[in-house]
């Protein structure tokens, strides 16, 4: 019986790469993440995982966010492997420079990751990341999503959910926030370009993500998994419920997990008993205007309708179970 | 200076920036008291035995209870398991159960033999132990831990108290008796039965000090008018009648029985008359239902066994086969009991009184510096010490709540505070821990899993059924344990902490560094049995 913690002392079968000992921690510590970042916690795990199962022959390609900034101070760098960042947008055709490269010079076994957040990968590199697909060059793109652009003050981005309040989004009277309506699902886009492997994963749910990324760096072509990594600051709740947070945005739907392959949903993990996406959106400050004196159900009743939605879509009630 | 243009200084890892500096909190691994080990009365440290259980290290989880408690198959069996009551995994999908496993283990101690083998360094003081009950005899075995010479003496013609005389066989089998008090006089307890101490003072000149666990053993006579020809018992003499004769049923209880009072003793007098024959039991209480002192466990299996429960009557006068019940009240302040003046006649071919029991104080009247308490108890200090210098007492001699578990523990802290006495140093103060509560536990990294439902009753018979755990089983159900307030090792603070400020070693041992924790708290947010304690860092 797997158990749900990150290890498991009573069966070193059942224990996840981030539980050992001697796991590379490719993102080393005294980097400069708020405290409680979930995208820090993503990173270390995604590029560990591919670590490990390729025996380090990994490339990393990072666009610009706040996984660049607080990763690589002049003259520090936390990063303990080889790691590249160029501009904002251009990672995706950095990557497949960087792919095509080491295929031309007969490393073909080295397999190269492109990481960046949602701002680089919704907005700023999105035709780039759709002609990487397109061409279905051998690169896994991560996108690490906290829904905004944090590291200049939270601003939205085209991952921001409706009714959020951002720096760009400040809810006035007649305006809830972020307007319903608005907004892209890139997961969705990928597949909609036929790739290989599209995932999306949670920081709450560790061995499921490694598991996708080991699957994922060992696949040729064009592979997408998307990282949902709550983030303290910008929602707004305590730094200690990082992964708290990312375990209710799965269990309320709002967040699915499921993988797709060429473009066909082929598995997702089920919700057993979704609870109320209010629970979810209550404890985080972005969303506080929903629940204060001006609020209307109606937007919660909206934001609960995405996660019934989803928990039909991508059949999160069981039927595409692994387990 | 052979740089590039525009580089001044030596690249470096982010190592050299010690994040440390921004916490204002840190955490801190800690110890909290699980719920079980708060509520058990002979103080067992459950989790930890619990823990070695899950591992399949038998033999060291029976060491653990042994620390605490001398008698694991008798207390697997005839304990109230206050413990998991308040097992915090009650409030997800059932409490663990506790007692099964502890009947388990201690049958495999038995089974296979295992000794007791830490025996302090000799002393040369000695101590007499007056009595054989749970209690004296767990005083016995620690003070033979702290290396002291015990001799007991037992007025009745076998060792076990309470144990022998007070619970019935069905539910405490003698063969678990005789295996765990023989294990105790192995580690060289000398043991005097019918023998009768009849001057304490006496004794003082042979011992250092003297331990008195005489139990509550005279019944309880309460005001009933009786005439005619009738059978009355009293609960606790029948259950020494019966052992006397070892299970021979010599008794004319006839068809219809009633029981009189609330307490175990009446449930276990009910249960034991169904097995003598009756077919018609009931229990007459003064109160409701939910009063009952009896331990619900115990009420529930006698319902199930087809006793009837009449409450809110007394008895006011039996008058041969008639029995006349008056019904009760509370009165406006809902706590007083008066007669409302209605009342009934059933019959009956006999009646037990089980009253509740008194202690034969025949031995400490007149003793100087023993004082007999109102309530015709035996008084003692907090170190368990009487008004005499040098003797002790403990059990249902002194107040308590007179269960067999809160006897050892009362054996053990007397064994403790004796220990202190004969080397002339203070008794160690107990350690107060913060407890693990049910809102320290994460459940999220908890499956639901049905508890282990285990029918003990198919049959009115004095034999015990057989429903010990095999090995698997017992591993299965220990690991439902949350392990509150105690590392299980299951690494999440490890995997979860975005800074890699925590430590793992080859053999798993787990440790902050704190030069890059940054205080964000996750490890103690996602710890999935509280045992991650966040500290500020001001004071």
């Amino acid at each position: 019986m797997t158990s749900l913690t990150i290890g498991n002392r009573l069966d070193d079968q059942d224990a996840a790469e981030q539980s050992k000992y001697d796991r590379h921690n490719s993102l080393t510590s005294g980097h400069r993440a708020c405290q409680g970042c979930g995208e820090a916690l993503a990173a270390r795990c995604v590029i560990d995982a591919a670590h490990r199962v390729t025996g380090g022959n990994i490339a990393v390609v990072n666009a610009t966010g706040c996984l660049e900034v607080f990763s690589c101070v002049y003259p520090e760098n936390s990063w303990r492997v080889p790691w590249l960042h160029s501009l904002f947008g251009n990672t995706a055709a950095v990557a497949t420079g960087v792919a095509s490269a080491f295929a031309l010079a007969g490393s073909k076994d080295t397999r190269v990751i492109a990481q960046g957040g949602d701002g680089s990968t919704f907005d700023i590199g999105l035709g780039c990341l759709s002609g990487m697909f397109d061409r279905n060059d051998d690169v896994l793109y991560v996108c690490y999503d906290n829904q905004a652009y944090m590291n200049t003050g939270v601003q939205r981005s085209s991952a921001t959910p409706v009714f959020a309040r951002t720096a760009t989004t400040l809810p006035t009277k007649g305006y809830m926030g972020n307007s319903i309506g608005t907004g892209k699902n890139v997961p969705a886009i990928a597949m909609a370009h036929g790739i290989p492997y599209v995932a999306t994963a949670s920081i709450a749910n560790i061995r499921d993500l490694e598991e996708k990324i080991s699957k994922a760096i060992l696949l040729r072509g064009s592979r997408y998994v998307h990282v949902h990594v709550p983030c303290p600051l910008g929602w707004g709740y305590p730094p200690s419920e990082t992964i708290r947070m990312a375990r209710m945005a799965v269990e309320c739907g709002l967040f699915p997990l499921f993988e797709a392959e060429n473009g066909v949903l082929v598995g997702s993990t089920p919700v057993d008993n979704p609870k109320p996406v209010d629970d979810y959106l209550r404890i985080q400050r972005r969303f506080a205007h929903l629940f204060g004196k001006n609020a209307s159900p109606d937007s919660i009743e909206a934001l609960q309708q995405i996660a019934s939605r989803n928990i039909e879509k991508y059949r999160l009630s069981g039927e595409l179970s692994h387990e | 200076m052979n740089k590039p243009f525009a580089t001044v200084l030596e690249s470096a890892t982010s190592l050299q920036n010690k994040t440390g500096s921004w916490k204002t909190v840190r955490p801190e691994y800690v110890n909290r008291l699980p719920p079980c080990n708060v509520t058990c009365p002979a103080g067992e440290n459950i989790q930890q035995w619990l823990s070695l259980a899950q591992e399949g290290k038998f033999f060291e989880a029976w060491k653990v209870v042994m620390q605490n408690n001398p008698f694991p198959a008798v207390m697997g069996r005839a304990c109230y398991h206050t413990c998991e009551q308040t097992c915090n995994r009650g409030r997800f999908d059932g409490a663990v159960n506790i007692n099964l496993l502890e009947r388990s283990i201690g049958d495999l101690a038995i089974t296979n033999n295992w000794e007791i083998e830490e025996i302090g360094t000799a002393t040369g003081k000695k101590v007499l132990v007056i009595g054989a009950g749970p209690s004296c005899l767990s005083a016995a075995y620690f003070l033979r831990k702290y290396g002291h010479e015990v001799t007991v003496y037992e007025r009745h013609l076998e060792p076990g108290g309470m144990m022998r005389y007070g619970v019935p066989p069905y539910r405490l089998p003698r063969w678990v008796i005789n295996a765990e008090i023989r294990r105790i006089i192995n580690t060289g307890v000398k043991l005097y039965c019918n023998k009768r101490v009849q001057n304490i003072k006496n004794e003082m000149r042979n011992f250092d000090a003297i331990y008195i666990a005489t139990g509550a053993h005279v019944p309880a006579k309460i005001d009933v008018e009786i005439s005619g020809k009738t059978n009355i018992f009293d609960a606790i003499d029948l259950f020494k009648k019966l052992e006397d004769s070892r299970g021979e049923n010599t008794f004319e209880l006839g068809k219809k029985v009633l029981v009189y009072g609330g307490g175990n003793t009446a449930i276990d007098a009910a249960r034991t008359a169904l097995r003598l024959g009756a077919e018609n039991v009931k229990i007459i209480y003064r109160r409701t239902l939910e009063k009952m002192p009896a331990h619900d466990t115990e009420i529930q299996e006698a319902l199930q066994e087809g006793i009837e429960v009449l409450c809110l009557r007394c008895i006011s006068m039996i008058d041969g086969k008639k029995i006349l019940l008056d019904k009760m009240d509370y009165d406006a302040e809902n706590n007083l009991l008066s007669k409302n003046g209605d009342s009934e006649v059933i019959a009956a071919d006999s009646v037990i009184f089980a009253v509740g029991q008194f202690i034969d104080s025949d031995l400490f009247r007149n003793v100087e510096g023993l004082v007999i308490s109102e309530k015709e108890l035996l008084e003692v200090d907090k170190n368990m010490m009487t008004g005499l210098r040098g003797v002790f007492a403990g059990g249902d001699v002194t107040p308590g709540k007179r269960t067999i578990t809160d006897a050892i523990g009362h054996g053990k802290k007397s064994a403790k505070c004796i220990d202190a006495y004969l080397r002339g140093i203070e008794v160690a103060p107990n350690v107060k821990t913060e407890v693990a509560n049910f809102k320290k536990i994460n459940t999220s990294y908890f499956k639901k899993i049905e508890p282990l439902k285990v029918k003990k009753f198919d049959d009115l018979s004095f034999e015990e059924k057989d429903i010990s755990l095999p090995k698997e089983k017992i591993i299965s159900e220990a690991r439902r344990c949350f392990s509150c307030g105690n590392c299980f090792h299951c690494d999440n603070c490890y995997g979860y902490c975005p800074d890699n400020a925590i430590g793992k070693s080859r053999d798993g041992t787990l440790t902050f560094n704190y030069e890059y924790c940054k205080g964000c708290g996750i490890c103690s947010c996602e710890c999935p049995c509280g045992a991650i304690k966040m500290v500020s860092q001001i004071d």
